[in-house]
């Protein structure tokens, strides 16, 4: 094998990985802004919580809508599922919230990986119907099963500390908001891991030819199959942080708008970065909250009016617009994320 | 048993009427419309207006239901739809997502959350037996309606030289184009036709679903998407077999296993779709 025997052109391809895998000071100073933020302003940690638990939702869509390119329209069901399952737990007294979130996203994880093959034949339509029908034939089980689930009354729990030391919930929004910006930096820096390793770059090659990837060696059906069912972990993750936090859950998780929401918050941020879900959760939670503020029942006319926008100016146009804007303020990053 | 079979005929091929447009733009033409929905509520709103403030009746209702959801298609289509036909299945679900969160603000801006009752004239509001069978005259008609909007749009679609140019300018725009066909004329009229049978649809549908609010362009939507999907995307017939599919086996299911509710059709959906991801009366291989 090569491996053993590094040529120069292995060894330059290291070092571009390397350098690519490097984080650079802009994002330091996101996630330094972001953690000032929630320390700053304690009155809207509730916000803000929020915020981080939609960023790590449209995190979980971008690993297979912008890494991967597979569209979806039923990342809501490992949401729902990863919530559902964090307050059962819960309710059944097993209050730790770590146990809680590991227990929603493993949960979720387990139906990904069996409801993945679905997504491997037909076209996106296909996909968007399959995903979109497994996220409602599970807000139906929901709906049916009130003995576990509370039915369309909803579960109310109590939680316990994090880590035995912190409260959360309404004694502590703002422990509340810090507990979830752990848990999105952790799985964040997981998800840039993962997106700069070999494997990440063979889901950037099925994203742009799947079957040329497929040509080229890669075992693609395994590759989207992995994906998703992280991805579903991700989603179900969220959804135990938004269920530990608040403390409530409800049948409105499984709804189509949570699945319509996410994606709109990752096309506002831009797909495939991973910092565009973060980013355009915040645009939409925000805006949401300051238009609602003046005309409650109208905000969701700005929103469409947004996207009808973003999609005839063209997404890519814009990205291009983002990245020059960027690289012009930051030539010497740009300089070396081009070599 | 029999009027089980009916009503679930009924909703079948009120399903079908709701669904058609749909089949037209995203079954023929190519484009994820989720806007659909909003052309029927439009559709709704012309005659539950037309008859609760003007005092037209029922049946003279209708055609402007058609009519005006069409315009408003032609004019969408001409200024915004048309941009995005060679674009990305995500572009055209988030520009139809973005057209259907502005519509529904609209209507409920200028006609409120309350929704519009359509009150159906009294020889359409009784209901008759026929060999102990309960049959609603309403049903019936919508049943007659249906059949013969399915019987037009097959033979408009097949039989005609515009059914011809239509499924060329689909197959390959370009040749199209080259042999002469004006496919920006025919993608315009086929829209309109499509958001036409969507506000048709939606005038239908309103007693049925009790009255036209602001949320219907989303309540359907997904149902809307399931006909089509199940029926097959490129065909009127493969529609109307997949809409009385879905129509018996949910008033069906509703009626003798009330505790699964609509899992049924979103499953009967799923295992479809994994099993021929065309669906189930698509003919070749689609894309």
């Amino acid at each position: 094998m090569s491996a053993t025997q590094p040529t120069a052109a292995t060894r330059r391809l290291e070092a571009h990985l390397h350098r690519r895998a490097r984080w650079r000071w802009p994002e330091i100073i996101f996630w330094v802004a972001v953690l000032t933020t929630i320390v700053a302003i304690p009155s809207r940690a509730a916000l803000i919580n929020e915020i981080l638990i939609a960023g790590l939702f449209a995190l979980s869509l971008d690993l297979i809508l912008g890494l991967t390119g597979i569209v979806s329209l039923g990342q809501a069901a490992f949401f729902g599922l990863g919530a559902y399952a964090a307050a059962i737990l819960a309710s059944k007294g097993f209050s730790d919230p770590t146990l809680g979130l590991l227990f929603g996203a493993a949960v979720a994880a387990v139906l990904g990986l069996a409801t993945a093959p679905l997504l491997l034949r037909g076209g996106d339509l296909t996909r968007l119907m399959v995903t979109l029908g497994v996220s409602l034939m599970l807000g139906e089980l929901a709906n049916r099963n009130g003995w576990l689930t509370g039915g369309a009354d909803g579960l109310n729990f109590s939680m316990g500390k994090v880590l035995g030391l912190f409260p959360i919930g309404f004694a502590g929004q703002r422990n509340a908001a810090l507990y979830s910006f752990a848990v999105l930096f952790i799985l964040f820096a997981f998800a840039r891991r993962l997106a700069q390793s070999p494997f990440g770059l063979a889901l950037a090659a099925i994203r742009e030819n799947r079957l040329r990837a497929g040509a080229l060696g890669i075992a693609t059906s395994r590759r989207i199959v992995a994906i998703y069912t992280v991805s579903a972990a991700y989603a179900g993750a969220a959804g135990a942080l938004l269920a530990e936090t608040t403390q409530i859950v409800s049948l409105d998780l499984f709804d189509f708008h949570r699945s319509a929401d996410v994606m709109l918050m990752l096309i506002i941020g831009g797909a495939g970065y991973l910092y565009g879900g973060i980013i355009g959760a915040a645009v939409f939670i925000v805006l949401r909250d300051v238009i609602s503020a003046a005309t409650p029942e109208y905000w969701e006319f700005w929103i469409g009016a947004l996207l009808v926008a973003l999609v005839l100016i063209g997404r890519e146009r814009i990205h291009d617009f983002a990245v020059r804007a960027a690289s012009s303020l930051a030539p010497k990053a740009a300089r070396e994320d081009a070599a | 048993m029999l009027t089980i079979l009916f009503d679930g005929v009924a909703y079948g091929m009120l399903l079908f009427v709701l669904a058609s447009g749909l089949s037209v733009t995203l079954g023929l033409m190519n484009f994820i419309n989720l806007a659909h929905g909003a052309f029927a509520m439009v559709g709704g709103y012309v005659t539950a207006l037309l008859m609760n403030r003007a005092g037209v009746p029922f049946l003279v209702t209708l055609p402007a239901a058609f009519l005006i959801p069409a315009i408003l298609g032609v004019v969408l289509e001409r200024t915004l739809y048309r941009r995005l036909y060679g674009a990305s299945p995500l572009d055209q679900v988030l520009f139809t997502i973005g057209l259907v969160l502005m519509a529904m603000p609209i209507a409920d801006f200028f006609l409120g959350d309350e929704p519009q009752q359509v009150n159906l004239p009294a020889w359409l509001s009784g209901s008759m037996t026929v060999h102990g069978v309960g049959i609603s005259l309403y049903r019936l008609f919508i049943v007659a309606v249906c059949g013969v909007i399915a019987a037009l749009l097959q033979i408009f679609l097949v039989r005609t030289r515009f059914g011809a140019q239509l499924r060329a300018a689909v197959d390959d725009t370009r040749v199209a184009d080259g042999l002469g066909i004006n496919v920006d004329r025919i993608f315009a009229v086929a829209f309109a036709v499509g958001s036409g049978l969507a506000g048709l649809g939606g005038a239908l549908a309103a007693d049925v679903v009790g009255g036209i609010d602001p949320s219907f362009p989303v309540k359907f939507l997904v149902t809307f998407l399931i006909v089509v999907t199940i029926g097959g995307a490129n065909g009127i017939l493969g529609a109307l077999f997949g809409a009385l599919l879905l129509g018996v086996l949910d008033v069906a299911g509703k009626y003798y296993i009330p505790s699964v509710g609509g899992f049924i059709i979103y499953a009967v959906m799923v295992v479809t779709l994994v099993l021929r991801p065309q669906g189930l009366f698509a003919r070749g291989d689609g894309r």
